[in-house]
């Protein structure tokens, strides 16, 4: 199977609906963490104390470096001369496939952390299982990333257990953002046609049981932190599939504009 | 002063097999022989750009030096973090001074399998970070399990002191955290263990 792959990958011969998942798979990686990390970013120079501004700048550094190696592969994959730059900045909201989530406005410092827990929690779960693709490459970048996600998520959890267990008042906070975002989590874990396809050629891990032990893990996680979590919902929310809220475009508007205003623009 | 243990030399030695590893070549008696020792020779000089006392081999980035079926050397470098803006600087400083060296044809790979560890980083290299005021990673990470452990007591680099508190997980580059020591209270970066 790797050498089956990775043979569709160098020829760029056509698997049909096969690569397409794949891609699709890698954006999905890809993007979410470039629009968290570029959400990240947002916090330089306003973070409420120093260490937590360079905390938060360098999540967002990691995340953009991962989107990096995720977005070139998507890039080769696809064959049509997209690289990186060209798949991050020339791309409409359509054409994203980040989860909702991650798009989510930073609101105050303990929405910010919700959001980054959840998403870590989902990204440890996702790396450790891809460190196993039939795909060598997808599985070295999950390798490396999942070191790097470990250490966010212990920052994360960290400020969740920190302000969940804190004050009165930053205990209604953390949890008004945890009511707020939990309905995003529902996208996590569903699998739709390209992720059953990639994990029946064992590229992606099957999602349903890594549900069961992200859910386990977050719930033990609120425990520590005296929080809870409301009940899940349908969710109307496929930003898997391109189908995103209002907040991605506005964030696409300021990531592109230069490279869009100013075509080719080199520092 | 940087004591290599047990715990230590097993770490260094637990991820995958592959021969003479730089980072742990250097310094240690009796370890295996560099193939290309010329480029080796090279390679040493380049210098991380943000922390300039430290050299890409003592970093252990630099994976391999090795000729391909086409006659063609081939440099691995591996970056530490994914997005650490110092990886390019690196490899366009290894690109000119393996060119000045009139080694102009060698080619410069990435390689990410494994991921770097801060395990990697040689003897000398933890003892140039302590000289320069950085703490040297505290343990080894080796095996998964090691990236959940708590803390260790990281020694201040100035006055030696166990007295310190971390004060943020993160500092002022990817690969360290921000501590302060409370017998000196001077602030200093500490070498994440990763």
């Amino acid at each position: 199977m790797k050498a089956a792959l990775t043979a569709i990958a160098a020829a760029g011969a056509s698997a049909g609906p096969q690569r397409q998942a794949h891609i699709e798979c890698l954006l999905r990686l890809g993007d979410t963490s470039l629009v968290l990390g570029q959400r990240l970013g947002e916090w330089i120079g306003h973070a409420p104390a120093l260490e937590e501004d360079l905390g938060l700048a360098n999540l967002g550094l990691d995340l953009i470096g991962q989107a990096r190696l995720l977005l070139s592969y998507a890039g080769e994959l696809e064959g049509q001369g997209r690289d990186e730059d060209s798949l991050a900045f020339l791309r409409d909201a359509p054409q994203f496939r980040n989860l909702t989530l991650a798009e989510q406005p930073n609101g105050d410092f303990g929405h910010t952390i919700v959001r980054q827990w959840l998403i870590d929690g989902w990204q440890l779960q996702l790396y450790d299982a891809l460190q196993g693709s039939s795909d060598a490459r997808l599985g070295a970048i999950a390798a490396k990333a999942l070191k790097e996600t470990r250490y966010h998520y212990r920052f994360s959890r960290g400020w969740l257990v920190r302000l969940g267990d804190g004050t009165a008042e930053s205990q209604r906070r953390m949890q008004a953002a945890i009511d707020g975002l939990w309905r995003f989590t529902a996208e996590f874990f569903t699998a739709d046609e390209s992720e059953r396809l990639m994990a029946q050629a064992g590229v992606m891990p099957q999602l349903p049981p890594l549900a069961n032990n992200w859910l386990a893990q977050a719930e033990a996680d609120l425990e520590e932190a005296t929080l809870g979590h409301p009940p899940a919902v349908p969710y109307p929310w496929q930003g898997k599939q391109g189908v995103h809220s209002e907040h991605l475009g506005h964030l696409l508007a300021h990531m592109q504009h230069l490279p869009r205003t100013y075509p080719g623009a080199k520092w | 002063m940087v004591s290599m243990g047990h715990e230590m030399a097993a770490g260094m030695a637990a991820p995958t097999g592959e021969a003479a590893r730089p980072g742990f070549a250097v310094g240690a008696p009796g370890g295996s022989v560099r193939e290309f020792p010329a480029v080796w020779a090279v390679l040493e000089q380049v210098a991380d750009p943000e922390i300039p006392v430290l050299g890409i081999v003592d970093l252990g980035i630099v994976r391999h030096v090795r000729q391909g079926g086409d006659g063609v050397l081939h440099v691995g470098l591996t970056p530490t973090y994914s997005g650490c803006p110092a990886t390019e600087a690196i490899r366009a400083s290894v690109r000119s001074a393996l060119d000045t060296a009139g080694f102009a044809d060698a080619v410069i790979e990435e390689v990410l399998s494994p991921p770097w560890s801060s395990d990697w980083l040689s003897a000398r290299g933890r003892q140039r970070l302590l000289q320069f005021g950085i703490a040297p990673p505290t343990h080894t990470v080796g095996s998964v399990r090691g990236l959940w452990r708590a803390a260790a007591t990281v020694a201040c680099p100035r006055c030696g002191s166990g007295n310190t508190e971390r004060i943020s997980e993160f500092g002022s580059t990817p690969c360290k955290a921000h501590h302060r020591c409370r017998a000196c209270g001077e602030p200093f970066d500490a070498f994440k263990c990763i």
